[in-house]
């Protein structure tokens, strides 16, 4: 399966190649050989299909968890939607705790570190590849992802470490110790350590080298083409400065402009959608008719399906864990709260701006289709779909909402460095955690897994996207497959924590503030 | 009759005028203060995971901070003024946390003081002193 994300490689111009130093290039692809050489045994155990078929058990693992996970707690992601929309919005907030971190707080952090690169670059990789169709099996895995990410997130807080000196941590490596020890469970301890070293891999993977990866493609998108390791050492060293030095003011800079990013980027994808509001009846049975037909892109209907679901789960992390981590610093005293504000994650981030680029590339007309069959052309690998310029990844998207606004592509290429930059951040500190878990808390400790990332940042940019966003989507599946059988072992506590909840809401025992 | 006067206090020259001013009304009149300081915060803020981890720490750092350097000051400052002076420490946005310092002390007016800034700044950010006399449930005067 992953052979054909690699054809998906976004096109490197190759006369602005040659022109770059030879020495240069050659050290990127020195870096690009070990890279891939070293990672390919794990990368093809994570997305090995199931025998005689070419549909990876992986994808499989994750669409089950979601599906268990919707049934069990009874269609908690439609259910709770008002209620957790309520919770944001601070109505059942003591306003005693003013100053304490808000659930709309600890849902904006767990969002920067989401929202990003998989929104913009993976949704494109999956029209590329899958076709229209993937979108509503894109659209279906966000809904369903919902329900385990209410799961993980109440376990994270649930189960957190909150020390005397006031901090608190938490995340899948707590309540797999905690969670499992009370309920009499064995390897607890062992799962966590598993969970803790697929979850840096996973810190080093999709929230680092994908990230450089792809914000400098989209810079040489703008500017031409040089080295990466150029943009990786830049990149790196504002890193360094913000996690190693503590520079407080270029993490806060980003913390501010990274929404406003986001939000831009949703209404200028609503503008493009309302010029040509006449397709959109259109766009949505070109999405229908290729997620039960397949519609001629490769794969057919089950690449679809597995494009879109692998690029949903790639996106809003949902069953991965990373969100535990973010949301467990919230204020509360009932955990399920912040299960239930989890939940939104998935729907902002992949049924609501995942669909967004989706329906802008596909109205846009940046497939190529036969007007004769009205079937989608393929390139000459037949693995992908033809687009009109050639363009795959993130230069696809770019492309298709320059067509409506042709400025768009240097606030894209800003918004791209930008979302890369705080996802860096905030797996930066979901890495970290991981690694305090194994290692011990020390500030020794501490710096030089802060170096090794930053290293990583590095060999990101310098290497081609191929081997990156394998390993990057190897790391942080693996991390779901540990998670997500810690969450089966400890639903029935979730369940009872919300039984337990309804029924004070139901009863006026928890009531608004205000 | 006792009169209870709520001064939005932040250590400033002018928040110090304002503070006189309402001892010497208190004192004229019988009546209470209640100094009250409030810590800029948003719940729709923005923070870095790091910050998250840390923020109930930091809050409970900045709430001593504020009791020592800022308020500890005036009490002790006015304990032999002969007036009643209780104090209020609240995190929120400065003129809506205000009104529900007022409210919730049943108080019969606000005293502030005034930056004396009338500029551009103003006119893009609002002053306290013009939301707070816009929103607030009882008398404001503001001091010079």
């Amino acid at each position: 399966m992953h052979r054909s994300i690699r054809a998906a490689t976004l096109a490197v111009p190759a006369t602005l190649a040659a022109s770059a130093p030879a020495m240069a290039q050659s050290l990127d692809q020195t870096i690009n050989d070990g890279f891939a050489s070293a990672t390919g045994w794990f990368v093809s155990f994570i997305f090995s299909p199931f025998p005689g078929t070419t549909f990876p058990w992986i994808v499989a693992w994750l669409v089950i968890a979601a599906t268990i996970f919707t049934v069990y707690f009874g269609l908690i992601q439609f259910r709770a939607f008002p209620h957790s929309i309520s919770l944001v919005k601070g109505d059942y907030s003591d306003p005693n705790d003013a100053g304490e971190v808000s659930h709309f707080q600890a849902l904006a952090t767990a969002l920067s570190g989401t929202v990003g690169l998989g929104n913009i670059a993976g949704v494109a990789v999956a029209v590329g590849i899958g076709g229209p169709g993937a979108t509503f099996w894109m659209i279906l895995a966000g809904l369903m992802g919902m329900a385990s990410k209410f799961t993980e997130c109440t376990l994270g807080v649930k189960y957190r470490n909150e020390y005397d000196d006031g901090t608190v941590s938490g995340g899948p490596m707590y309540y797999m110790t905690k969670g499992f020890a009370e309920r009499g469970l064995p390897l607890g301890r062992f799962m966590a350590i598993l969970f803790s070293v697929f979850c840096i891999l996973g810190a080093l993977g999709g929230g680092n080298m994908f990230q450089a990866n792809q914000a400098h493609a989209q810079i040489t998108n703008v500017v031409g083409e040089y080295p990466g390791w150029i943009t990786g050492i830049v990149f790196a060293g504002i890193v360094f400065a913000v996690i190693v030095g503590g520079l407080k003011s270029i993490a806060k800079v980003t913390e501010k402009v990274v929404p406003i990013m986001g939000v831009m980027y949703v209404l200028t994808a609503l503008v493009i959608l309302l010029m040509n509001a006449n397709m959109i009846g259109w766009a949505f049975g070109e999405i229908f008719r290729g997620a039960f037909t397949g519609a001629g892109v490769a794969g057919g209907m089950v690449g679809a399906l597995i494009q879109g679901f692998k690029r949903a789960a790639f996106s809003n992390e949902a069953g991965v864990g990373s969100a535990a981590i973010a949301h467990s610093a919230v204020k509360t005293k009932e955990p399920i709260t912040e299960g239930f504000v989890s939940l939104l994650e998935p729907f902002i981030d992949t049924v609501v701006i995942c669909t967004m680029t989706a329906l802008v590339i596909i109205i846009t007309g940046q497939l190529v289709m036969d007007a004769n069959t009205g079937m989608y052309l393929l390139d000459e690998g037949a693995s992908t779909i033809q687009t009109v310029d050639g363009n795959k990844g993130v230069a696809l998207t770019s492309a298709a909402f320059s067509s409506a606004f042709p400025f768009f592509k240097y606030i894209l290429a800003i918004a791209v460095i930008l979302f890369a930059f705080s996802t860096m951040i905030s797996w930066s500190y979901y890495g970290l955690k991981a690694w305090t878990f194994l290692f011990g808390e020390g500030h020794t400790k501490e710096l030089v897994f802060k170096v090794i990332f930053c290293i990583f940042v590095i060999i990101g940019a310098s290497a081609s996207l191929g081997p990156v966003i394998d390993f990057s989507d190897a790391a942080i599946f693996a991390m779901a497959v540990v998670n997500i059988v810690a969450l089966y072992c400890l639903m029935p506590i979730v369940k009872r924590e919300l039984e337990s909840y309804m029924s004070r809401l139901k009863s006026g025992e928890i009531a608004k503030f205000h | 009759m006792s009169r209870k006067i709520v001064v939005g206090y932040d250590g400033s020259d002018s928040a110090k005028a304002a503070l006189d001013f309402s001892v010497s009304l208190a004192k004229a009149q019988g009546g209470s203060v209640v100094v009250a300081h409030v810590l800029e915060w948003s719940p729709y803020s923005f923070l870095t995971p790091q910050e998250l981890e840390e923020r109930h720490k930091r809050r409970g750092e900045e709430l001593e901070r504020a009791e020592t350097a800022v308020l500890k000051p005036v009490v002790d400052g006015l304990s032999d003024s002969g007036v009643a002076v209780s104090t209020a420490l609240k995190y929120g946005h400065i003129t809506e946390t205000l009104c529900k310092i007022a409210k919730d002390e049943g108080a019969d007016q606000i005293v502030i003081g005034r930056t004396g800034h009338s500029g551009l700044a103003t006119r893009i950010f609002g002053s306290v002193a013009g939301s707070l006399a816009q929103a607030a449930p009882v008398p404001v005067t503001i001091v010079p």
